[in-house]
């Protein structure tokens, strides 16, 4: 055996160790920053004082001057309302690619994977129009309806049904459940992993959505975080630092807390997702 | 009956579909080949009249030239930073959670809040680099309000964003190599840059493919914190394609040429789409 090994080993290893240490300091800074600013009064927003006293005003302050509550309350009912909508027509078109061979499934299917790459913010113009013939500009399902048939749920879906074992459904059938009985009992309980996997990067991502939901809405009581927090935070608007840093902090708290109880499944989700 | 029943089954998720992706993709060709209809004149078909208009518009490249520099700018060096990070919290390591979190949190914002947080960073003299360069007696610098920096600013901003997200492909990746390889390769005695360049480099290549062929749609759909920074500008300096296609329809009101634009972004998809049929073969762990 390499005698020197233990030793060399060593140093690399506390280089490697200091390294990640490193990285993982500048990489959190930023974040760490937004919650000092946010706590701490105004002036302190770039004079590191370890004794600075504590403050909430900057978060009164923030909620004082836009509705965030409100916000909070659209986005999470737009959230739900997409979750909701997505597992229903995911799970119903999945079953349909992956049980049943019927005519035109082929095409069908490569018609679903478009949507894959052609995501509905690229056709603001066209979809903003569509929009406008049904009345539906400024609505909270307006922004939800292009997303509701997600291919990227339809295919994770459909891959999921595809493993479970046929015998499964026959002994279901047996037992005398029909077509959504089978459905029900046999394959959402088995494709439970990829619910979960699916429902946490859909609600991650339309928490953060923001093109769409800006083209969409022009009023308070349909606007989400995301766009809320655009308006207030942009230069001309004027706010003083330390309360546009708390309005943010704000507004990604619920993801933010989620994510760090859920860490594992959150980034098991996202690896199993592959696509925001 | 099956037919029927599939039918059914898919009829919901097809009626939105269509609605919103294939309807819309058709309606922006045809769009793009008539004219800016006014109270006066309506609307009427000038064949390629707009692309012609396009090419001769040089915001067009300018924004085409910006989003190739974006995507040179932030691509590369986030796919080294997330095999670097990859590498780092694969072994065993103090703390190894805490750094694989902190590494991944920046995913998880929003890019709204990233932008009003880097603001901060990058506003003159009051921002916290210039209070750092100031403290080491550089002068301030109008970081987003000066061509040559802007964009320079956001591919930074953008690659503390997404180094994180491409690092768990890496570390999925990572898992899957037989720890036997690098047993082996020591036994050889080849040093480790050396496993790492002709053996963990090779195996992790559909990896960097998918994550390559991902960050490349990013760098073309993500503008969000432009709305935030910079506005595109100055002087259309960080202008992006979709964030044109934005302002034409939102700001400037010529929806077709607002479509015009959009059959290059759609044109721009489709040939990503095509390389990543081609490149990627069946092993990727995508989708």
């Amino acid at each position: 055996m390499n005698t020197d090994r233990p030793l060399s080993f060593n140093v690399q290893g506390v280089l490697e160790v200091g390294a990640a240490w490193f990285l993982a300091l500048l990489w959190i800074a930023p974040l760490a920053y937004a919650f000092w600013a946010a706590f701490h009064p105004g002036e302190y927003a770039v004079h590191f004082d370890i004794f600075a006293p504590l403050t909430l005003a900057n978060f009164r302050e923030a909620l004082s001057q836009a509705p965030f509550l409100r916000y909070a309350f659209n986005t999470f009912i737009l959230v739900s309302t997409i979750l909701t909508a997505q597992l229903v027509l995911c799970t119903l078109a999945a079953y349909a690619f992956a049980r049943y061979r019927f005519f035109g499934s082929d095409i069908a299917f490569a018609l679903v994977l478009v949507q894959l790459m052609i995501t509905p913010e690229i056709l603001i113009v066209e979809n903003y129009g569509t929009l406008a013939r049904f009345e539906l500009i400024d609505t909270i399902l307006g922004i939800g309806l292009p997303y509701m048939a997600s291919a990227f749920g339809i295919f994770l879906l459909r891959q999921a049904f595809k493993s479970t074992p046929k015998e499964l459904e026959e002994a279901a059938r047996l037992e005398g459940c029909g077509v959504f009985g089978v459905l029900w009992r046999v394959y959402v309980p088995l494709a439970r992993p990829t619910y979960l996997a699916y429902g946490l990067v859909s609600i991650s991502h339309h928490w953060n959505n923001f093109l769409w939901p800006l083209v969409v809405t022009n009023s308070v009581e349909t606007r989400p975080l995301t766009v809320g927090l655009g308006i207030f935070g942009a230069p001309e608007s004027g706010v003083d630092w330390s309360i546009i840093t708390a309005a943010t902090l704000m507004s990604v708290a619920p993801l933010l807390i989620a994510f760090l109880l859920f860490q594992r499944q959150f980034v098991q989700s996202f690896m199993h997702a592959g696509i925001k | 009956m099956r037919h029927v029943y599939g039918w059914l089954l898919l009829t919901p998720a097809v009626v939105l579909l269509i609605s919103f992706t294939h309807y819309p993709t058709v309606a922006t060709i045809i769009d793009s080949l008539f004219s800016k209809g006014t109270a006066i004149r309506p609307s009427r078909f000038v064949g390629l009249a707009n692309y012609e208009m396009m090419i001769e518009d040089p915001i067009f490249w300018k924004v085409l030239i910006n989003n190739a520099w974006f995507a040179v700018g932030t691509i590369p060096t986030s796919i080294i930073l997330a095999i670097i990070m990859a590498l780092l919290v694969n072994r065993s390591l103090p703390g190894r959670s805490l750094v694989r979190m902190a590494y991944f949190t920046p995913t998880i914002l929003p890019m709204i809040a990233v932008a009003n947080i880097w603001l901060f960073f990058y506003s003159p003299d009051i921002g916290l680099i210039d209070q750092v360069a100031g403290f080491f007696g550089i002068g301030g610098h109008n970081w987003l309000g000066d061509p040559a920096t802007v964009l320079p600013s956001i591919i930074v901003m953008t690659i503390w964003k997404e180094a994180g997200f491409f690092m768990i492909f890496y570390l999925a990746a990572l898992q899957n190599i037989p720890p036997e390889l690098e047993e082996a390769a020591r036994l050889e005695g080849s040093t480790r840059w050396y496993y790492f360049r002709r053996v963990l480099f090779p195996l992790l290549m559909p990896t960097t493919l998918f994550v390559m062929i991902n960050a490349v749609l990013n760098s073309f759909k993500l503008v969000d914190h432009l709305f935030v920074l910079t506005k595109g500008g100055p002087d259309n300096a960080s202008n992006l394609l979709l964030y044109y296609i934005f302002e034409s329809a939102f700001s400037y009101f010529d929806t077709n040429y607002a479509a015009t634009l959009t059959v290059v972004l759609l044109g721009l998809l489709a040939v990503m789409a095509l390389m990543q049929f081609y490149f990627l073969d069946k092993r990727v762990h995508y989708r």
